[in-house]
């Protein structure tokens, strides 16, 4: 049984109010870091502890944190990244939903560590339950001195907003937040600069996912060290993962970073195995937007070793044959799920949610969703797989922000591992249209090492 | 601050912009720019057409970018090597975005005014491939009058946003934007309400492809068969220093004066652009020098000076006899 520092009491009775919360002992790290530490020393203690960000790109928070620039007489922001709106994902939502009281807390530590008097909470317009919740929440703790002026008597002011989202999964990118947020259209700004020197209003500004801020407040609790010495070597702490898809139990699961891929699919404790007694064909590891990877690879690395839930051994072997750790949206596909019909869905996403700025991303991703409509409708050609393949190489890397990057990828990974699948929906156009391909060879052991050593 | 492109060093202005260095140095090292503007505030950064490799962050750190970046917006640092046509990769990405610009583009050139001076034409020419790999229809919408001189085109737009910031520049509210997202983002009609600005022409100008057009000048000649003449005006709400493009003795268009690059060198106003069309009205400064690789150079003044042969063949100087006449009339 892993540790859990998140969901630990999150069957408490009357978790969600402010009673029931400081019942568990919430707010103790309020206390802790406004009382006996300077912001500095939060900060240190978030250093020491080697969280890294929860929202996908996986960036050392303590660090980002000490980038902030403090020019004298410039307000600075914090402003809490919960435009959750990745397919797979929703971890997020889960935790504001359940526990809203350890985002606020974790939202005072955070904003007093880096001498913010304003925060703001950005939550999906979609979420207006969550958002009802959280303002419910922030009106408690305003009302018993957690927030506002002069907070437990430190002297510290901090006025927490929460902000509903204009409505496009591209707002989740932190400039394009950052926009947002000042009431303009979320259109991702040009970097440099970074919102540590420019951000809201162009001033230094972080940005955070909710489950980074929300996991400051263990880190308070029990200490940077003591939180650094869960996980394995790089990968510290614990992660939310939504698990959905083709297995017996989805949903939101607390785990240590390094439990092996195989004991999450399988175990009890976590997702239960694959529904209906199937079999396991491919993983999304990360929510949509990272490689996907067959089931061999999923359970194994190219090295034949255990692949383990962690940053580092889930991005084992570059894109050639490793994923991404990701926001922690595991998808599970069972051996009846069609590979080419999730990827032009997953294409299909990225086109709606392009927000047309520059020109690979605004054109590209409606390329790749026509050839995969096509090739899904049976209507495909041999060379509609390099074409593929081309187009994403031409949108990576060539855009403003990563969106472009994260229509390429599921696409160029699903033609990498998947590409005699996409053939005999050429090959095979009619019968595609009524069948699937199967699990065919994709979850066989993996050849031995003697190709990796190349 | 000391700088390096494809090898070339030149000395620029610290927070100079690796495009605006390079423009420095000049020549075929200078990336090619569809949305970044130098007269106007956030332009760049969006076609990514002036994707350039950084091979040596500074002197002081001088580990490479990891990515391309775009030129027009990342500022130079001390001992920076940046390349540009020197890097296959730089070659392929921009290749790659020409591809992306032209697959919805309509490719109506045969009609398009701005055939002749479109920088999509010539971007396309030089790094496009002869065929294109998308086989779907391409995005088309209606054409809307943006007052009566100007038309939006949207089908033929390539979502620069230069106009967007023209707009935001010459008036105080904001009155126009991109409406929608992805590949379905049009300029907004509301820039229509900017009509009233004695300054909207100047979004014919900055168009880099025929998106926006004059509608005095919509269909009347096409571009290589004017005669581009430099002349001024005393005016009393712009410089009034405009380039005439003549047809005959006709002025069947007035824009303002472009550097090599494409850009104006100060906007005008709407009564120099589209009301005063009488050679009459101005005062005629000499013909306009235009790049020899234009087309636009095909007809220039220069190059319609009969050949030294010419004048040494009675036979022949009896068959030029026009052009002669017209080189003593100007």
């Amino acid at each position: 049984m892993g540790r859990k520092l998140l969901l630990q009491h999150i069957n408490a009775p009357g978790i969600n109010t402010l009673q029931g919360y400081r019942q568990t002992g919430g707010y103790a790290a309020v206390k802790k870091a406004l009382k006996t530490l300077s912001p500095d020393d939060v900060v240190e203690e978030v250093k020491k502890s080697g969280l890294r960000g929860r929202g996908g790109a996986g960036f050392p928070t303590g660090m980002k944190w000490s980038f902030l620039a403090k020019p004298e007489g410039v307000p600075r922001y914090l402003v809490c990244n919960a435009d959750e709106s990745e397919p797979g994902t929703f971890k997020d939502r889960y935790l504001m939903t359940k526990i809203p009281h350890l985002l606020i807390e974790g939202m005072i530590v955070a904003s007093y560590a880096l001498g913010a008097n304003t925060s703001y909470i950005y939550v999906r317009g979609e979420m207006m339950p969550q958002i009802r919740i959280l303002e419910k929440a922030i009106a408690e703790a305003k009302n018993v001195g957690l927030l506002g002026k002069n907070i437990l008597g430190t002297g510290y002011d901090l006025e927490l907003y929460v902000q509903p989202g204009g409505g496009a999964y591209i707002c989740g990118e932190e400039t394009a937040l950052l926009e947002s947020l000042e009431g303009k259209r979320g259109n991702p700004r040009i970097k440099p600069p970074f919102p540590a020197i420019a951000g809201l209003y162009g001033c230094p500004t972080v940005v955070n996912n909710v489950e980074s801020i929300a996991a400051v407040v263990p880190i308070i609790n029990e200490g940077g060290d003591e939180y650094a010495k869960i996980g394995i070597g790089r990968s510290t702490g614990t992660k939310l993962i939504s698990a959905s898809g083709n297995i017996n139990k989805p949903g939101v699961y607390e785990i240590e970073l390094g439990v092996p891929v195989e004991e999450f699919i399988y175990s009890d404790e976590y997702c239960g195995g694959i529904a209906n007694g199937k079999r396991l064909k491919a993983v999304v590891a990360g929510g949509s937007s990272v490689p996907i990877l067959p089931a061999n690879l999923t359970l194994k690395t190219i090295n034949n070793e255990s692949r383990l839930m962690s940053y580092e051994s889930l991005s084992d072997g570059g894109f050639a044959t490793g994923s991404m750790m990701g926001s922690g949206g595991f998808i599970v596909f069972d051996e009846d799920q069609c590979i080419v019909r999730n990827t032009w869905n997953f294409a299909r996403f990225y086109h709606h949610e392009s927000c047309g700025q520059c020109s690979p991303c605004r054109e590209g991703t409606g390329w790749m969703e026509k050839v995969l409509h096509r090739l899904e409708y049976g209507h495909g050609k041999m060379s509609d797989m390099d074409l593929l393949v081309d187009v994403s190489k031409k949108i990576e890397g060539n855009t403003i922000c990563p969106l472009g990057d994260a229509a390429a990828w599921p696409v160029a990974s699903a033609i990498r591992h998947f590409r005699d699948e996409f053939e005999w929906h050429v090959t095979n156009a009619a019968e595609a249209t009524t069948r699937n391909y199967g699990l065919a060879h994709y979850a066989d052991p993996l050849p031995k090492i003697e190709k990796a050593e190349a | 601050m000391k700088v390096t492109i494809d090898g070339i060093t030149v000395d620029v202005e610290p927070g100079t912009s690796i495009l605006n260095a390079a423009r420095q140095i000049g020549g075929d090292i200078v990336p090619p720019a569809m949305c970044y503007y130098s007269k106007l505030e956030g332009s760049g950064g969006k076609c990514r057409t002036c994707l350039v490799k950084v091979s040596k962050g500074s002197e002081k750190d001088p580990r490479p970018m990891p990515k391309l970046v775009a030129s027009c917006r990342t500022t130079v640092m001390d001992g920076m090597e940046v390349q540009n046509i020197t890097s296959p990769e730089v070659i392929e990405a921009r290749k790659g975005v020409v591809e992306m610009l032209l697959i919805n583009h309509p490719l109506d050139c045969p009609v398009c005014d701005q055939a002749g001076e479109c920088h999509l034409q010539d971007l396309g020419y030089e790094h496009g491939a002869a065929k294109t790999r998308y086989e779907f229809d391409r995005r088309t919408f209606e054409k809307i009058d943006i007052g009566d001189k100007i038309q939006l085109h949207m089908t033929r737009c390539i979502l620069c946003y230069r106009c967007v910031f023209t707009a935001d520049q010459i008036t105080n509210t904001r009155l126009h934007g991109i409406l929608n997202r992805g590949d379905h983002s049009e300029i907004s009609t509301y820039i229509e309400k900017a009509v009233d600005n004695d300054f909207s022409g100047n979004v014919i100008d900055v168009c880099p492809v025929g998106a926006l057009t004059d509608k005095t000048f919509r269909f009347k000649n096409r571009v290589w068969f004017t005669k581009p003449v430099e002349a001024h005006r005393d005016c009393d709400k712009c410089c009034g220093k405009v380039t005439l493009w003549y047809k005959g003795e006709d002025v069947i268009r007035v824009t303002g004066r472009k550097d090599v690059y494409g850009e104006v060198e100060e906007f005008i106003c709407n009564t120099c652009r589209f009301d005063t069309k009488k050679t009459a009205d101005w005062t005629i400064e000499g013909p306009r020098k235009v790049s020899h690789k234009s087309v636009i150079s095909a007809n220039h003044y220069e190059t319609m000076k009969p050949l030294p042969v010419v004048k040494t063949n009675p036979l022949l100087q009896e068959a030029n006899k026009e052009q002669f006449e017209r080189e003593t009339r100007l």
